[in-house]
């Protein structure tokens, strides 16, 4: 950045003024991720305390609601939903052309994709068995926060597309090149949030 | 309350109006409740003829509503804020005079001006609208108003973003007003506590109206953090290093990290809770695996901060007006940065002394009580460092420094009264009586409210161009002090002799002679109100005299004196490149202030939108509707919010370019007018003859 050049993006030499944009924009992006980080530390921290007898209340537990297979097979997914927005970024700052660029997105959303299908249908399941959120303090606080995180990844492929179509109208001009990298930004976070969750909603109560 | 749900109004239904109460009963109570109805709708409907009399429907729309301009911005939250006074004023007025009236007996203990449920309503929309419409949007105000002029910048780092939070803001406030007129108010106070607010016991819409209130403007407050943060960290003028950043800055800063910290809890307790009312989830819950402790300690986790929130912005006033008024240098500037920051950390760290009584063991208690006696050391230096600005200055009294004289005087009582609070075992004896309420009026009212009239005055000139009048300034000052001092010191005792907070009535005849006094100090706060928007009305009547075109009424050190008052709309000719701290003062020692830039450029200014309006609009029928429970309404207003999204999004907005002529042009006159006017001395300050320019040799800053 000695250059004044916001990196990874080729934003080009001497657009200092994109450079500057892009800064503020993604820096905007991580701040706004650190209280969405707080939102979640919260949900976290409820789910602990409510991961009691009193919380549990008389209804189904972790050890009869979770699938530990089904949740391994999602956090497959997510994180190479994540490796796959690899590929964006490197081919955003090796200028491999737009069509490229597309097909990572492509996959990145078919990965997340697949990750909310097997949570879906994980969800069905539990609330089929009796694990619906209006059962205990603890089933509301699973729902929430597992579900929240849910939402965040769906968001993530509305924006994607959202993304290629813009790509197809404009091509990868500047703004659609710091909007991918703050994309980039969000979708990476997500697995954070993921392993957080792997470990300490699904492994914790089942170790 | 109805058990007739129709699929096209919802819950809503004729019978829910105060009119109707008033029909049903004629009682003082309903009375009130109608007249204040009344008002609302007559003041809306005047401001719909006014805008309409006047032609400024279309000037409203494209000047301001639209504008993203983080001055305009400013004044609007300040506007917004200065409303929602007005009503929380009164509103305190009639409890004051409610209690002054509601002596009963054992017998029949309901007595007095309004019934104990309209008593309950009326703390509840006080509390939140004092915290959240007036404190909060005053002081967001003020910083939008003057944080980009200080840094040196153009603007915020995002100004769309900063519309869309003023009308989320807004929008929640609306909500507020609405609920005088449409149905009732929760009754379970600013903090609205489960299980008491939960489906079992408050059916109703009224903590609905809370929840949705509360959610749409707080997510407002985060971004705006946000936008304060960034702008902090990335827009700073060039050589304006973080040591030489005004010291208001420096407590924006930490206003904006807090607000993104602290505002997130809120949001999460309230959706838990909304959870719990919409969608029988067992968050708070007596039944079920519930746990009520769980929403006091999130709701604390930004309540407590909360009330830092409010407080450093006026620190941040303080710290620049005693340094301006007598004609000094701020004293120990590293001190109050360390000691802002350092409250702005250890305020996260005591929200448990919220709940002392709750059930926590000794040990939890007293940790957390000593953590909040630590706050006390940092706030001290602070009011030292002030008080050595002012020590043999040339002080002059203007309206601010009597509102900092007053501070100085309360706020400290203020502190130790809390000092006295934050041990457990004292606590046990005083918490939940009008000790406590007594103790946060006497930080809130002299911290923040004295803070932002005196940041207002101080910088109103910016902001119009003309002074405000200082007899009238002055004059409100005393009357919010003396107001104050009836008002809330009669609360210390009357909570020592046992009188509960949030009490509609009581039977001790001894509490009478208090009340009464309370009550007088209740009338002062009126007028005092009264005489604020005098000061205003009698400052614009008079503002050919009160003009200051030349932009710096009080021979100012910081960089937004060096502009025209009002100040254009790009701030700067060119974005100034900062040498010193003070840095338009050391242009003052150096001798020629006033000089143009040698060159000008093309001035890229963000554009006009009505996103924020779509989205504020959007916002408010979709707490409207959720309220009422109007499902297809709540989705309707919900895709809008969406669509606005997106064509904002898919969208590159161009900025507008203010050509370099223009700007030149401008500047140019702005700078020979100076030339031709009088440079005013400093004991010619209130006079006609202050007209902007002030006497340099006289800068001693
Ligand atoms: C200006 C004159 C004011 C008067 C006469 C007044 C009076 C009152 C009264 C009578 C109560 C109810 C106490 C009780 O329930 O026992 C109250 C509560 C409260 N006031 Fe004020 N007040 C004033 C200004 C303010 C200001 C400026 C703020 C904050 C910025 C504020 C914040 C609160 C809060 C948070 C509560 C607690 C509400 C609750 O219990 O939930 N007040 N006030
Ligand atoms: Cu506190």
């Amino acid at each position: 950045m000695s250059n004044g050049l916001y990196p990874g993006l080729n934003l080009g030499d001497h657009e200092t003024e994109a450079n500057e944009k892009a800064e503020i924009n993604v820096f905007g992006c991580w701040v706004f991720l650190m209280s969405d980080l707080i939102i979640f530390g919260i949900l976290f921290a409820t789910y602990a305390a409510y991961l009691n007898p009193v919380g549990l209340a008389g209804g189904p537990g972790p050890q009869e609601l979770f699938d530990i297979k089904s949740v391994a097979i999602q956090t497959g997914l997510l994180l190479l939903g994540g490796v796959a927005y690899g590929g964006v970024s490197l081919t955003v700052k090796y200028d491999g052309g737009a069509n490229k660029v597309v097909l990572w997105l492509v996959i990145s959303a078919l990965l997340g994709a697949g990750f909310v299908f097997f949570e879906v249908s994980d969800f069905i399941s539990q609330a089929q068995m009796g694990g619906i959120p209006q059962a205990s303090g603890w089933l509301s606080a699973y729902w929430t926060l597992v579900g929240l995180h849910g939402l965040h990844v769906s968001v993530g492929i509305l924006w994607i597309a959202a993304m290629i179509a813009q790509i197809s109208t404009r091509g990868l001009d500047n703004t659609v090149k710091v909007r991918l990298s703050m994309l980039g930004v969000f979708w990476h976070f997500l697995d954070l949030i993921w392993v957080g969750i792997f470990s300490f909603v699904f492994l914790v109560p089942l170790a | 309350m109805t058990e007739h749900t129709s699929p096209i109004f919802g819950n809503l239904n004729w019978n829910i109006t105060p009119y109707t109460d008033l029909l049903d009963k004629v009682t003082t109570s309903t009375i009130i409740g109608a007249g204040a109805a009344t008002v609302l709708v007559v003041g809306a409907i005047g401001a719909v003829a006014l805008l309409t009399w006047m032609r400024w429907w279309k000037p409203l729309f494209r000047d301001w509503l639209t504008s993203a301009d983080a001055k305009k911005i400013g004044i609007m939250y300040i506007v917004l804020a200065l409303v929602m006074l007005a009503r929380g004023v009164i509103e305190g007025f009639v409890m004051r005079a409610h209690q002054a009236t509601a002596l009963g007996t054992l017998a029949s203990p309901e007595s007095g001006l309004v019934a104990p449920d309209h008593f309950a309503q009326l703390f509840s929309t006080h509390g939140t609208i004092m915290i959240f419409f007036v404190a909060m949007p005053l002081l967001i105000g003020l910083i939008n108003f003057v944080l980009p002029q200080q840094l040196g910048a153009r603007d915020m780092a995002f100004p769309v973003l900063n519309q869309v939070s003023l009308g989320m803001t807004a929008a929640g406030a609306g909500l507020i007003m609405i609920s005088l007129l449409v149905g009732q108010f929760g009754t379970g106070g600013w903090t609205m506590y489960p299980p008491y607010t939960g489906k079992e016991y408050s059916p109703g819409e009224g903590v609905d109206y809370w929840l949705w209130a509360i959610m749409i403007s707080g997510i407002g407050s985060t971004l705006t953090g946000l936008n304060f943060a960034v702008t902090i960290f990335k827009k700073r003028a060039p050589g304006m290093h973080f040591m030489r950043m005004p010291l208001f800055c420096w407590t924006s800063l930490c206003v904006a990290i807090m607000l993104i910290y602290a505002m997130p809890a809120l949001t999460v307790s309230s959706t838990m809770l909304l959870l719990d009312r919409y969608a029988d989830f067992h968050f708070f819950t007596n039944t079920a695996g519930g746990n009520m402790m769980n929403y006091a300690n999130i709701f604390w986790m930004f309540g407590h901060p909360e009330v830092y929130i409010l407080i450093l912005p006026a620190f941040g006033v303080f710290s620049e007006i005693s340094s301006t008024f007598s004609g000094k240098r701020l004293y120990g500037y590293t001190s109050l940065v360390i000691a802002s920051m350092s409250i702005s950390v250890i305020s996260f760290t005591v929200w448990l002394h919220h709940f002392f009584t709750m059930g926590s063991s000794a040990s939890v208690n007293i940790a957390f009580g000593i953590a909040t006696m630590i706050i006390g050391i940092p706030t001290g230096v602070k009011v030292y460092d002030w008080m050595a600005t002012m020590w043999r200055g040339r002080i002059r009294i203007t309206t601010p420094i009597v509102y900092l004289v007053g501070f100085f005087m309360l706020f400290v009582i203020g502190g130790l009264s809390g000092i006295i609070l934050a041990n457990p075992s004292i606590d046990y004896q005083v918490h939940n009586s009008t000790f406590l309420v007594a103790h946060f009026h006497n930080v809130i009212i002299p911290g923040v409210l004295y803070g932002m009239l005196a940041g207002i005055h101080y910088w109103f000139p910016k902001a119009f161009g003309f002074r405000l009048s200082e007899t009238w300034g002055r004059r409100t000052a005393y009357l919010f002090v003396g107001g104050f001092l009836f008002t809330f010191m009669p609360l210390y005792v009357l909570g020592l002799m046992g009188m509960p907070r949030r009490s509609p009535t009581f039977q001790n005849p001894e509490f009478m002679p208090w009340m009464y006094l309370a009550a007088f100090g209740g009338v002062l706060m009126l007028a005092a109100l009264a005489s604020l928007f005098w000061t205003f009305w009698t400052s614009w009547r008079n503002r050919e005299q009160l003009a200051v075109p030349g932009g710096d009424p009080w021979n100012g050190a910081t960089l937004e004196w060096s502009s025209p008052a009002p100040a254009p709309e790009w701030n700067f000719p060119r974005i100034p490149v900062v040498t010193a701290r003070d840095d338009w003062g050391a242009a003052k020692r150096a001798g020629d202030p006033w000089k143009g830039p040698d060159e000008y450029v093309d001035i890229e200014m963000p554009a006009n939108t009505y996103f924020g309006v779509i989205l504020a609009g959007a916002a408010f029928i979709l707490g409207f509707a959720m309220t009422w429970h109007i499902w297809w309404l709540a989705i309707a207003s919900l895709l809008t919010m969406f669509a606005a999204l997106f064509w904002r999004g898919m969208k590159v907005v161009e900025p507008v370019i203010v050509p370099a002529e223009e700007v030149e042009r401008a500047d140019k006159a702005f700078r020979e007018q100076v030339a031709g006017l009088t440079p005013a001395r400093r004991t010619e300050e209130e006079t006609a003859q202050n007209k902007g320019v002030p006497d340099i040799t006289e800068f001693a800053g």
